[in-house]
């Protein structure tokens, strides 16, 4: 087994190659990014301003920064969805709106702070924070494998669905599209944990040949 | 289900992540004594499987589609301790690299997701299987503790979430139960089909009745069973007795102010156990829960029937016969 190449990890396309955030430490963002946090949900309960300030404060930052802010927003609105669904309990019942409105802003500044958190700084430093941390070792090696190995089985999984998609495995139509599609897609699913477990015998022998433990 | 960063106060961040630090520096240490140090890349890449499982979505009625979170599947195939680390993986890798629940929140979701659910899920399905033996037994048991950890999951959120006092009990729970109702049904059916394609594929794969660490359980399941009981009396006792009635008639008296939401809320059940007797919503709502918890069990036996019929020894193709084996083909490259 050949080691690894590097990993290209999901903040590649957020950032022009120089931008200068990404090369300040991690644990100062992260304690940065905490702050922040903090501060936005200590915040008074109608607290737009602060709200929109850290959000501002963040989009020029990103700006001076060079970041791309097109693709930084896109991922933020990609994640809304969520906040919305957790405030809009809050229609329910009377005054709703008076509680929906401010908790939205307050939340989608926090999901602000993360995005550009997890944009501007690599998995592997923020692994690195986590073990000065003193998290334990076995939950730092398995977060790392996982890290390392989430894009590469996702791209298993398409090979596999693929396959079985040229093999006109493909969804159709009446009676029985239901089970039939279910029973196909948890086949794929079936299939990759098999191909998953096997590649972990691989990693270990791997890892144990490279001297760990 | 991730609860993202600014839903939750200090107090119910605060009393979650010390839960949930106990929990799985609880599972670490069973883990890291009794996993063979062959299985800790299995960890990492189990971990990775279930990112690019969760991305891939099962068509439900109507164009809408759901995905599988994939607790007791893990559970069931490597051991509770195993489960608790995998989850606790996925969920920093979530909230780090796509900012996917929030940091603040992370002692929260960790404990919905990461404890509570592959453990409930475990305990369940340990408990039906020693019930239910054989091969039918298990896809029972599995249906059977996917729905019902996705059920407890959600519970525990709504109670995070009311004790926050960002959402009313009244609204939290109804909520998120009903939805997680179906949602369970839809978890414990991938979760059996999933187990069933491991099996025809892989029977080595699935551990028998006893997988990896559960022999030795004595003080495992004193410290799991003792770690849900504080989640559930944490977070969703103080509400579950009166409601909805009371709670509804006391907030909306009350008004919505937030700073007079906590108070009450955790006030007035109180005032009510003091009450002799079963108040009669609650009986109605253990009623309710019970009927379902019942359909749910015929449903899971009706799907174990329709995937392992009686008679089936060895795993072979049930059913429609081309669409229910798996891509067992040689398709590698």
């Amino acid at each position: 087994m050949t080691p690894p190449a590097r990993q290209p990890h999901a903040t590649a396309t957020l950032h022009a190659p120089a931008a200068r955030v990404i090369r300040l430490p991690a644990a100062l963002k992260l304690a940065v990014a905490l702050g922040l946090l903090l501060l936005l949900v200590a915040s008074p309960w109608r607290g737009y301003a602060m709200a929109g300030g850290v959000a501002g404060g963040l989009l020029l930052v990103a700006l001076v920064a060079r970041l791309n802010v097109i693709e930084l927003l896109k991922r933020l609105l990609l994640l809304e969805p969520l906040v919305i669904g957790v405030a809009a309990l809050n229609l329910v019942g009377p005054g709703g709106l008076d509680r929906f409105l401010p908790l939205l802003a307050r939340s989608s500044a926090c999901l602000l702070v993360m995005v550009m958190l997890a944009a501007t700084t690599p998995f592997t430093e923020m692994l690195g924070v986590l073990r000065r941390a003193r998290v334990p070792a076995l939950l730092l090696t398995v977060v790392a494998l996982t890290h390392r190995y989430l894009f590469l089985l996702r791209d298993e999984r398409l090979r596999l669905q693929r396959a079985r998609q040229s093999r006109t495995f493909a969804r159709r139509r009446g009676a029985g599209t239901f089970a039939h599609s279910w029973n196909a897609l948890a086949g794929v699913v079936g299939m990759l944990f098999v191909r998953a477990s096997e590649r972990g015998e691989r990693v270990y022998d791997a890892m144990r040949a490279r001297g760990w433990r | 289900m991730h609860i993202p960063d600014g839903f939750l106060d200090g107090k119910t961040a605060v009393a979650t992540a010390v839960v949930s630090l106990a929990g799985v520096g609880f599972a670490l240490r069973e883990a890291g004594r009794r996993l063979p140090p062959r299985r800790v890349p299995l960890l990492g890449l189990t971990a990775a499987f279930i990112f690019a499982a969760q991305m891939l979505n099962f068509p439900v009625l109507g164009g809408t589609s759901g995905h599988l979170m994939g607790a007791v599947l893990v559970a069931a195939l490597l051991g509770p301790a195993a489960a608790v680390v995998v989850m606790t993986a996925v969920l920093l890798v979530q909230c780090f690299l796509f900012a996917d629940g929030g940091v603040l929140a992370l002692g929260a979701n960790v404990l919905n997701m990461a404890l509570v659910a592959p453990l409930a899920g475990y305990a369940l399905y340990a408990a039906l299987r020693r019930l239910l033996p054989g091969e039918r037994g298990r896809l029972v048991a599995v249906a059977v503790a996917a729905w019902g950890s996705t059920l407890l999951a959600a519970m525990v959120c709504a109670g995070e979430l009311a004790w926050s006092g960002t959402v009313r009990w009244a609204a939290a729970f109804p909520a998120m139960t009903g939805v997680h109702l179906l949602i369970g049904l839809g978890e414990g059916a991938i979760t059996t089909l999933v187990i069933v394609a491991i099996r025809r594929a892989r029977p080595e794969l699935l551990p028998d009745a006893a997988p990896l660490e559960s022999r030795a359980g004595g003080r495992g399941a004193l410290v799991y069973g003792l770690l849900l009981s504080a989640a559930l009396a944490l977070f969703v006792a103080p509400f579950a007795c009166p409601w909805p009635d009371g709670l509804e008639s006391v907030a909306a008296r009350l008004g919505f102010d937030r700073a007079a939401l906590t108070a009450p809320l955790l006030a007035a059940p109180l005032a009510d156990y003091r009450v002799p007797g079963l108040p009669a919503p609650g009986l109605a709502t253990a009623l309710a829960g019970l009927l379902g918890t019942l359909i749910v069990f015929g449903l899971a036996l009706a799907l174990a029937r329709a995937l392992h019929p009686r008679g089936a020894g060895a795993p072979a193709a049930t059913g429609s016969a081309p669409a229910a084996r798996p891509a067992r083909a040689p398709s590698e490259g």
